[in-house]
Parts: C-alpha cells; structure tokens; sequence
C-alpha cells in the first residue's frame, strides 16, 4: 500500500517538473480545452442549434472523430502484437507507450461520446442498474467494448510500470494471456463500432460487409502512422531512445495496411459508379455532388490525394530508409484517412435522407472549437502518461530513489 | 392499429401537416432545425418520353449508347421535394405522397436503441418516452423513412397554441435533445378518436382502424384493394399501407 502511494506521489511529482518549453505545451492545449469546456456549456444550455447537425444530417465532425480515434485505440495493438507475440526487440521496450496511446484514445472517444449526445445528462441511463442496458443494440456493444479495452489497457500498461518502478519481475501467468486477451480486444472495438453504421440497411452507403475490415486497414494505417510521429518526437526530446528497427517495422504496417484501405475504396468505387443505382447516390455526392451540392468533394478528392501520396512516398526507398523524412508520408497518411473515415464516411451516408432529400451539412464553429477542445485534452493526457511512462522506463523513477528531473 | 392511404386521392395540399404540428405540440420556430413536421408530402415528378430525345444518350459521341436519355425520370424523389409551394393543389405537373412514422411492426429504430426508450406497444405504434431519450439518434439513422425528428434546441411552442391534451408517449411537449416521430395521435385514438390527420384530409385519402377487426375500413381496404407497403424489401413490416381504387 505504501509502494502504492509512493508510486503515485513520485509519478505525479515526476511529471509536473519540466522545462519552459513543457508548460508551455501543457499550457496552449488548457486554453484550449478551457474553450472545449464553454463550448460543452453552450450545447447543453443552447442546445444541438449551435452545431451544424440537423434532423438530416444528424451526425457530423463529434461522430466521425468518435470512428476515426477508436481506429487510433485499436491501432495501438501493432506495437503490442509484434512485441508480444513475435517477440520484437524494439517493441518490446516501447510496447507499454502503445498502451498509453490506447487508453488515451479511447478517452478521448468517450469525450466525443459526451459532446455528440443530445442529452449528455442522461448517459447514466445506459449503465444498469440504475438504467437500461441493451444487448440489441450495437451502441450498447460499442460503450461496453470500449471500456473493456480501457480497463484491460490500464491494468497491462500500469502493472507493467509498477514492476520496473519497483524493481519486482513480472508475473507472466497472468499478464502474459491479459496481453492476449488485449490484442484480440482491439480487432473486437473497432469492428463493432463499424458494426454501428453498417449494420442499418437505411443508409445504403454504409450497408455493406466490407465495413468492419476496411476500418480495422485504415485504423492500422493511422494509429502507427501516430504513432511513428510520436516516437520521432520522443526521440528529440527525452534520453529515450527509440529503436530504428520499431520504427522501421511499424512504416511497414503502415504502407501496407493503407496500400490495402486504397484497394477497399477503389472497389467500393467501381462497385457502386458501374451499376450507379440510387443506394450510389451518397458516394456520388462524396466524390462529384449532387444536384449542385458539392460540401464533400474537396474532403474527399484531398484525402484520396493525401492517400496515395502517402502510399508512394511509403514505397519509396529514399524516404522509406530516412528516418528523417518519414514522418512526411505518416502525417499525410494520417490526414487522409481521418478524412476518409470520417466526413467522407459519416457525413454522405446522411446524403441523400432515406426519402431523398438532399442536404448540406457544415461543421460551425462551436463543432470545430470542440474538436479542436477534445484534441488538446487528448494530447494533455497522452503527454503525462508518456512523460511517466519514459520517466519509468529510463529508470528516472524508482521505489526508494531520488526523484531526478526529466529534461 | 393500422393506417392505409389512397394515393390516388391525395391532392397535396398538406393539411394534414399542418393539422399534426397544431395537434402535437410540434415546434414551430423559425431558426433552421427549430421547426418540426412529423409527416412530409414528397412531391412527385410525372416524367415522360420525348422524341426529340430519342437519340440521346450516354456516352455522347462515341457512336454505342449504354444509356438513353429519352425521358424525364418520372416519381423520383428528388431534393427538397417537400419544400413544395404551390399556388393551387393539385399539380398537373406532379403526384403526391404523403409520408410519416410506419409504425413498423419489426422496427429497426427500436432494436438499435441503446436504452429502450424507444418501443412497440401492445396495440401496435412505436413510442418514445422522452424522458429517458438520451438523444444519441442512432435511431434516426436506423429508420428507413426519415420518420424521426431531433429537437435541437428546446422547442418552440407559444402558450396560447399548446394542444392540452396530451398523453405522456405521445404530443405532451418535448424538451431539448431528445428525439420525437408520429405515434398516431395516442391521445386521440386510445379515447376512440380518429388521428388528426384524419380527421382534417379534404378528399379522405386517409384511413386508420383496428388491423385485428375484420370489419374495419383498413381491414377491408386489405381485403379488397391493391395495397403496397414502402421499401418492403427492408422487412420493416409497416402497419402503414398505400392503396389506390
Ligand atoms: S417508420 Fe421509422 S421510426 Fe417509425 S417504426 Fe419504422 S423505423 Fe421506427
Ligand atoms: S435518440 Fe433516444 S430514442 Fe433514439 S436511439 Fe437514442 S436514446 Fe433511443
């Protein structure tokens, strides 16, 4: 118990000290998230009015970021897998980062979950026993799975921690199948949450089976390619250094699984522009508008560009082998599909209404300062956990040592 | 409970609209969003082939069609159609459908509800208890008809023109954020009355009785009529069912 306390106090302690340039990082994203915080006001005491979702279009930027970081959360699991299961050097040491960035994403997710609500109040209605859980219904699954992957990344990543913060050795009997169990726990959050949409046959858009495999592609194009940017990061400005050899391994993932989510859409467009029947009209919209609305065409004709730039620079041996180019291509990667799975994916499947109608949707500036809001409270979460994590793995904490300050 | 509408008779002229927004206490306001009808009457086109056209097609000038373009598409849905504003119903030009909540018998709204709120009654409509809606509208994009309306923002609805009678899974007034649809005037017809919509039709398009009586007026329009059902493919089994004579 005593460890325990010890352990939280040297681990807050440890990350409130940092130099100018570290406040004012921290800083910044507070302003931002106090924004993020009036804005939350304004929705719950204006209402869905201030944002630019209406009876039509009724999920906008909220839900797509909601789908795009569960793929980020799951994404995760290409560091914890190599690690683990083909037992990875370079990973290895750096898996327990990987898990950091999944237990923020999923955060992250359920701030999202708050800001789309129209009644954030009443969420509680949701948790027996004090409300109604559903097992019909695909939400339900997605709020249940998600927490599971929460817990199950907290328990692996802090008891990890705790063991190299207390010098104790690992108790693999059970952490060893928990780590397992995590893994097959990331496929599982990200297909139902691509369950959530394509399992309703009103929106022809969405309705297909391809749906749970091209989000787990493009989630684990994205997540690595984060997560390449984050260990460039790292490795400029902490003593942690982060293996050629992970990041190498993870560029890989990343060309591959988004040379795969390219072939997804490109099917997708043939598929649907060959027959051209009225269930193609919301990738139509996407791609070229309809009927003189053209919102999403730009969205989408960038994020193709931004993917298949990405891909080619990714197969290019001269950025492929610099470590120093290589994050150009993982930041276009990472664009284009939040694009791509978001509102190029959320938004047409609202385009045409189920009867026709044929509407625009545009984020206001309330949605955009709330993204902008829930971003920054990401990062600020991602950068204490990290900031200890490191601390611990370069052994700057320890039970019984002196507390020394990171850089 | 069931519903059958004879398309044939139906001359746009939205009445019924009206009638249901009056009826229950749906939002009227003027910001966009703010103002609410559960039934929309989708204007339809009455196409036609034109010999002019003939030779039209596509792809043009490569000597092959693959597609023609001798008509004007003929009752397709298309953008903002019940934005409609006539100065005199019925059109030449145009036919008429009115649409609202199904009551589907297999209602996908209802299984993707994450906390029930939303559910099929005994007697047959689909209900909502406001006061549980968590407004999270997966709902809304689960149904196939666009029969559900989210309140963005609390409803507009002036004191002298509130319909005070009112029935708590039906039109007593919503708050912010929660979702709402037709539900077949339960205040009216669980008393015995006809649905305002109904009751207010001009050419008396509309017909609502009781499905399990064989002598009812829908179970004889069952009986005797050609009766269709929207996107049956979807097996949502509306309770709502169109009919012509
Ligand atoms: S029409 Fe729509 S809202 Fe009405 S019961 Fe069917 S699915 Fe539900
Ligand atoms: S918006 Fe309300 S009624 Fe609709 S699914 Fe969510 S909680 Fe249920």
């Amino acid at each position: 118990m005593q460890q325990l306390i010890r352990f939280a106090t040297d681990y807050v302690g440890y990350v409130l000290k940092g130099g100018a340039k570290f406040y004012a990082w921290m800083g910044s994203l507070a302003v931002l998230i106090a924004c993020m915080l009036y804005v939350f006001y304004l929705q719950n005491t204006e209402g869905l009015i201030v944002t630019g979702m209406t009876s039509q279009i009724h999920d906008g930027l909220y839900f797509a970021n909601l789908v795009f970081l569960v793929g980020v959360a799951a994404g995760a699991v290409t560091i914890v897998f190599p690690a683990y299961v083909y037992h990875h050097e370079g990973m290895h040491k750096v898996s327990v980062l990987g898990e950091m960035l999944a237990i923020t994403a999923v955060i992250m997710v359920m701030v999202f979950v708050f800001a789309h609500m129209g009644r954030p109040d009443r969420l509680w209605h949701m948790i027996p026993p004090w409300g109604i859980y559903s097992f019909s219904a695909m939400l339900g699954w997605d709020v249940l799975v998600l927490n599971g992957y929460l817990i199950l990344n907290f328990i692996c990543g802090f008891y990890y921690l705790w063991c190299k913060y207390t010098g104790n050795p690992i108790n693999k009997k059970w952490f060893i199948p928990l780590v397992y169990v995590a893994i097959v726990w990331a496929l599982s959050i990200h297909t139902v949450t691509a369950f959530l949409i394509s399992t309703m046959p009103s929106r022809p858009m969405w309705h297909h089976s391809m749906m749970p495999i091209r989000f787990i592609c493009t989630a684990f194009a994205a997540g690595p390619a984060l997560i390449i940017l984050i260990f460039m990061i790292i490795r400029k400005n902490t003593r942690f250094w982060i293996d050629d050899s992970a990041i190498k391994l993870l560029s890989t993932i990343v060309t591959w699984c988004l040379g795969i989510a390219i072939f997804l859409t490109l099917s997708e467009v043939v598929v649907e522009l060959y027959a051209r029947t009225e269930h193609a009209n919301g990738l139509y919209y996407l791609m070229f508008g309809l009927h003189g609305l053209t919102g999403l065409v730009p969205w989408f004709w960038s994020a193709v560009v931004l993917m298949i730039g990405a891909f080619i620079l990714f197969l290019t041996p001269a950025v492929r082998n610099d470590v120093k180019r290589l994050p150009i291509p993982c930041a276009m990667a990472f664009a284009g599909i939040w694009i791509e799975k978001g509102m190029g994916l959320i938004v047409p499947g609202f385009i045409p209404t189920p009867i026709g109608e044929v509407t625009e949707y545009h984020p206001t500036f309330v949605e955009w300062l709330m993204m902008l809001g829930i971003w920054a409270f990401g990062f600020f979460i991602l950068t204490i956990l990290l900031k200890g994590a490191i601390g611990i793995l370069l052994g700057d904490i320890k039970f019984g040592g002196q507390a020394a300050t990171a850089k | 409970m069931g519903y059958a509408l004879n398309i044939r008779k139906c001359i746009g002229c939205r009445r019924c609209v009206h009638a249901c927004v009056a009826e229950n206490n749906q939002s009227r306001g003027t910001r966009p969003g703010e103002k609410i009808e559960w039934i929309q009457v989708l204007r339809m086109e009455r196409g036609m082939f034109e010999t002019e056209k003939l030779d039209h097609g596509y792809p043009e000038g490569l000597g092959i069609q693959v597609g023609g373009n001798a008509y004007t598409p003929a009752g397709q849905v298309l953008e903002g159609q019940f934005h409609y504003n006539p100065e005199a119903v019925p059109e030449k030009d145009a036919t008429y459908m009115p649409i609202a909540c199904m009551q589907c018998e297999k209602p996908p709204c209802v299984k993707v509800c994450p906390v029930r709120t939303t559910y099929r009654e005994g007697d047959g409509p689909v209900v909502i208890d406001y006061n549980w809606c968590i407004g999270c509208r997966m709902c809304m994009g689960a149904c196939p008809y666009w029969a559900r309306r989210i309140n963005v923002t609390t409803p507009v609805l002036p004191k002298a023109e509130m319909n005070p009678v009112t029935h708590y899974l039906g039109n007593r007034p919503r708050m912010r954020g929660v979702v709402e649809k037709c539900h077949w005037c339960l205040q009216r017809t669980r008393q015995g009355r006809y649905p305002a919509c109904v009751e207010v039709c001009p050419v008396g398009a509309r017909k609502f009785g009781n499905l399990l009586d064989p002598e009812s007026e829908v179970s004889k329009i069952l009986e005797r009529k050609n009766v269709f059902r929207l996107k049956a493919e979807l097996n949502t089994f509306p309770k709502f069912f169109y009919f012509y004579d």
